[in-house]
């Protein structure tokens, strides 16, 4: 028996296993899934609305042989980044930024802003693996921003005492995969600090990391691990959609007292480009955005996974008429429970989507919460469309990523339910 | 406030002293050695050679042997091998390590008798570490530990009440009684408190000392951990750090022979602590003789202060107890080695001959001062057991930062729930 039809015979045995790919996709072996790949690719390039396409390229090679992934080489992400609603007078008028950039931006901001501010990781003296962190320290000096040994978990506790003793502390981990090993730093002592404590202390940190697919990242730089984080009370999870939204949380993240872990979706570093005010303003915690209006069906994602759902929601629109309201959380937690329900209120339909494995997602959040808060309201099952519950795959990324079609089939199912 | 000493003291001479550190040495050296002898039979002795002799005031000072310390690249003949102490500097010490050890005695039993749940680790045998480090010391400087954190509460300036009713979980504790027996905190002296993952204190040292070289002050930073959690990760990380960027940190093991239930023999690959920061200086004392570490530390103190980097610091010492109150301590040691570390190297006991030896105490007026902190301390328990708890609404306060009216916010209720916080753009 060969592993596929193992799978495959597990998958039909038990109908109800959550999380795998549908057993259509392996029933047939390997040939047929890369067949299978090559219409859905067809489909979706004859069909998708103009996304930004980055041309396949090589991945290019570091000295040290490792795949160097800043510059994603094959990765499509269909741009739309909802209407413009940050800027005012006093920012300072706008520029055009990538989303690194951005984050280079809020950082330059924070340095001068707050002379206690300081910024530290692995390699951001010389920049970072992404260039959030170029120039900063020979703007700031060496001993406000600079390099960290290779080690996690030593650079979260670190932060952490730095932060309870008063200073800003805004720490990079290269990779979101990579704060693993400081998972046991940010749930045990960062995010109960204050609360063992009785309020003396506070580990008001901004951890910075990567995260998500990028075309070639394979199992250990392409994780989105947001729903541990959620899952640990005393932290704070937000991840951007946009070099806009990227500088304004990122500030409000730096400058809010709890700890917050900053998650930067790597696939859109240099693909997202937006007109991005270039004073100094926070977008608030806690708050999602409404990127799309519409009345049949929400769609809630985050990160670059708003852009999939925006493209998704175009074609459902142009293919079948639906109106498609689409939220961006932003913060996902705490995440805007008010907004989703208000929308799902209206709209009578739900569909979550994440890159993270669907068991244990924060899909599964989100749908508890609408079941409760507006059961009477929905005239469908919430659908989740989420990464399979695989390990992040390198050779079948595609398969794995919840792209525009299976959004669509999702949009398309839930409102012919 | 009369010390306890004081107010037991024979004459009206003996006023009670300023602290330790402030005091200024008078009087005239003499030498005297506090190892040898047996405590209980040179008790005896000193009473029978001075029975009714008027006590010596308390300003005077005496000379006392230090143990060897032992060094790692680091020279040695810095270290001094004498030191001067005065009566007032030894009662406040006696006072602080009696006033312990006569907490944890409350605490075990406490927990015996129900009132302190969860967890419970106590420091008798290792008093002379916490006393100390304070003699050395400031509250400028950090202090962060880990789960055996009850006695440097009391060390960093809190009363018996705060740290009995903390771990009972009442309102009037330390942390109000949220963060009970391995979480005890004191911001206005600097002191971190308690961490309940082993080797977690690293880290978190490395950054406060972080802080204090970067906001250019003179501080440094004590991170003390165990004989067990030196062979963790993130010891090794944070020291990496501290040496890279010459911090003002001690990275101090108090080495207590168990790490849980092993020995440092079965666990460590080299029990030469000291070494263990391979290119960081280290520093090896005796950590049953409270003079001892007062030196040992204050040296390493000032390397750190002059910005040489960190000393990893091995205080020898010894644990009376189970490694927590479930464990009774003997399924992996003999009751001969404990009862023997007590009858000749317990920390108190060497203060007390000071003490006596020196004339400043009579083991008559001695167990006036003992009656009085066992007073002290009973007070705190009926206290403990009587203050109220926290009311229920704290379970979800100091979660998050609260909201700018005050309120407390968790996700899924206030932020979400009630108003916004913040104003969207």
């Amino acid at each position: 028996m060969t592993l596929v039809s193992a799978v495959c015979a597990a998958a039909s045995r038990a109908v109800c296993l959550r999380g795998l790919p549908p057993p259509w996709l392996l029933a047939t072996g390997s040939a047929s899934v890369a067949a299978w790949g090559r219409r859905r690719a067809a489909q979706q390039a004859v069909t998708a609305p103009s996304p930004v396409s980055v041309p396949e390229q090589p991945a290019s090679k570091t000295p040290g042989g490792v795949a160097d992934v800043s510059t994603p080489s094959s990765v499509t992400i269909p741009l739309s980044t909802g209407p413009l609603t940050v800027g005012s007078a006093d920012t300072g008028g706008t520029r055009s930024m990538n989303l690194f950039t951005a984050v280079n931006d809020a950082l330059r901001i924070a340095l001068e802003a707050d002379e206690s501010t300081v910024v530290f990781g692995e390699d951001v003296a010389f920049g970072g693996v992404f260039r959030c962190t170029q120039d900063l320290r020979d703007e700031f000096g060496p001993d406000r921003v600079f390099n960290t040994p290779l080690c996690e978990q030593g650079i979260a506790g670190f932060a952490i005492g730095l932060a309870a003793s008063g200073v800003t502390a805004v720490a990079e981990i290269q990779f979101a995969d990579y704060s693993l090993p400081a998972y046991d730093q940010l749930a045990n002592e960062a995010a109960k600090f204050r609360f063992r404590s009785g309020g003396a202390y506070a580990a008001g940190l901004t951890l910075r990391m990567p995260c998500g697919a990028v075309g070639h990242g394979g199992l250990y730089h392409s994780q989105s691990p947001e729903a541990l984080y959620c899952a640990t009370p005393g932290l704070k999870v937000v991840m951007p959609r946009d070099p806009v939204r990227a500088k304004g949380l990122l500030l409000a993240s730096i400058r809010d007292a709890n700890p917050v872990i900053f998650m930067e979706p790597k696939a859109l570093y240099r693909a997202s480009v937006t007109m991005t005010p270039v004073g100094d303003y926070e977008i608030p915690l806690g708050v999602a955005e409404v990127v799309r209006h519409g009345t049949d069906v929400t769609l809630v994602g985050w990160g670059a996974q708003v852009h999939v759902l925006c493209a998704a929601a175009e074609r459902a629109t142009a293919e079948d008429g639906i109106s498609v309201e689409v939220l961006d959380l932003q913060t996902l937690c705490p995440w805007d429970i008010d907004a989703v329900v208000a929308s799902v209120k209206r709209t009578g339909r739900l569909v979550v989507s994440h890159e993270a494995p669907l068991s244990g997602g924060l899909g599964g959040e989100v749908a508890a919460t609408v079941a409760a808060d507006a059961f009477l309201s929905l005239e469908a099952p919430v659908k989740r469309v989420c990464g399979w519950d695989t390990p992040f795959p390198l050779a079948h990324e595609k398969y794995y990523l919840p792209n525009v079609e299976r959004c669509l089939e999702a949009i398309k199912e839930t409102v012919a339910f | 406030m009369l010390s306890a000493f004081a107010r037991h003291a024979a004459t009206g001479a003996r006023q009670a002293a300023a602290t330790p550190r402030a005091m200024s040495v008078a009087g005239t050296p003499g030498l005297m050695s506090v190892t040898g002898m047996r405590f209980k039979s040179r008790m005896a002795a000193a009473e029978e050679a001075k029975p009714d002799t008027p006590l010596r005031p308390l300003e005077e000072t005496e000379t006392y042997d230090l143990p060897a310390f032992k060094t790692h690249r680091m020279d040695l003949g810095g270290l001094p091998t004498s030191t001067t102490a005065s009566g007032a500097q030894l009662q406040e010490y006696f006072e602080s390590m009696y006033r312990m050890r006569r907490m944890e005695t409350k605490a075990d039993e406490l927990y015996m008798t129900g009132h302190v749940r969860g967890f419970c680790h106590l420091y008798n045998g290792q008093e002379a570490v916490a006393v100390g480090v304070e003699a050395a010391v400031s509250y400028e400087d950090y202090l962060i530990t880990a789960y055996r954190n009850h006695c440097q509460q009391l060390a960093r300036g809190d009363t018996v009440e705060a740290v009995l009713s903390e771990l009972t979980g009442r309102v009037t504790g330390c942390s109000g009684g949220k963060g009970g027996s391995m979480h005890l905190y004191k911001p206005e002296n600097r002191y971190f408190g308690g961490n309940g993952i082993v080797g977690a204190q690293g880290p978190l040292g490395t950054g406060l000392a972080f802080a204090a070289k970067y906001q250019g002050t003179k501080n440094v930073a004590i991170s003390m951990f165990g004989d067990g959690a030196a062979n963790q990760g993130q010891i090794f990380e944070a020291l990496n750090m501290a040496q890279l960027w010459r911090l003002p940190i001690m990275f101090m093991c108090e080495n207590n022979r168990y790490g849980m239930g092993t020995s440092t023999a079965r666990a460590a690959a080299s029990g030469d602590f000291y070494t263990r920061g391979d290119y960081a200086a280290g520093l090896y004392i005796d950590g049953m003789n409270v003079l001892a570490v007062r030196e040992g530390i204050a040296y390493a103190a000032e390397r750190c202060r002059s910005g040489e980097g960190p000393v990893y610091v091995e205080v020898d010492t010894y644990r009376y107890k189970g490694h927590s109150i479930s464990d009774q301590g003997t399924g992996y040691r003999t009751t001969d080695e404990v009862q023997s570390m007590k009858a000749s190297r317990d920390p108190i006991d060497q203060v007390k001959t000071m003490l006596v030896d020196g004339g400043w105490a009579t083991l008559q007026s001695l167990k006036g001062v003992e009656r009085s902190l066992r007073k002290e301390v009973d007070a705190a328990v009926k206290f403990a057991t009587e203050a109220p708890q926290p009311p229920p609404e704290h379970l979800w306060k100091d979660v998050l930062s609260p909201s700018a009216s005050g309120e407390s916010v968790v996700r899924g209720t206030l932020v979400t729930k009630g108003g916004k916080v913040g104003t969207p753009l």
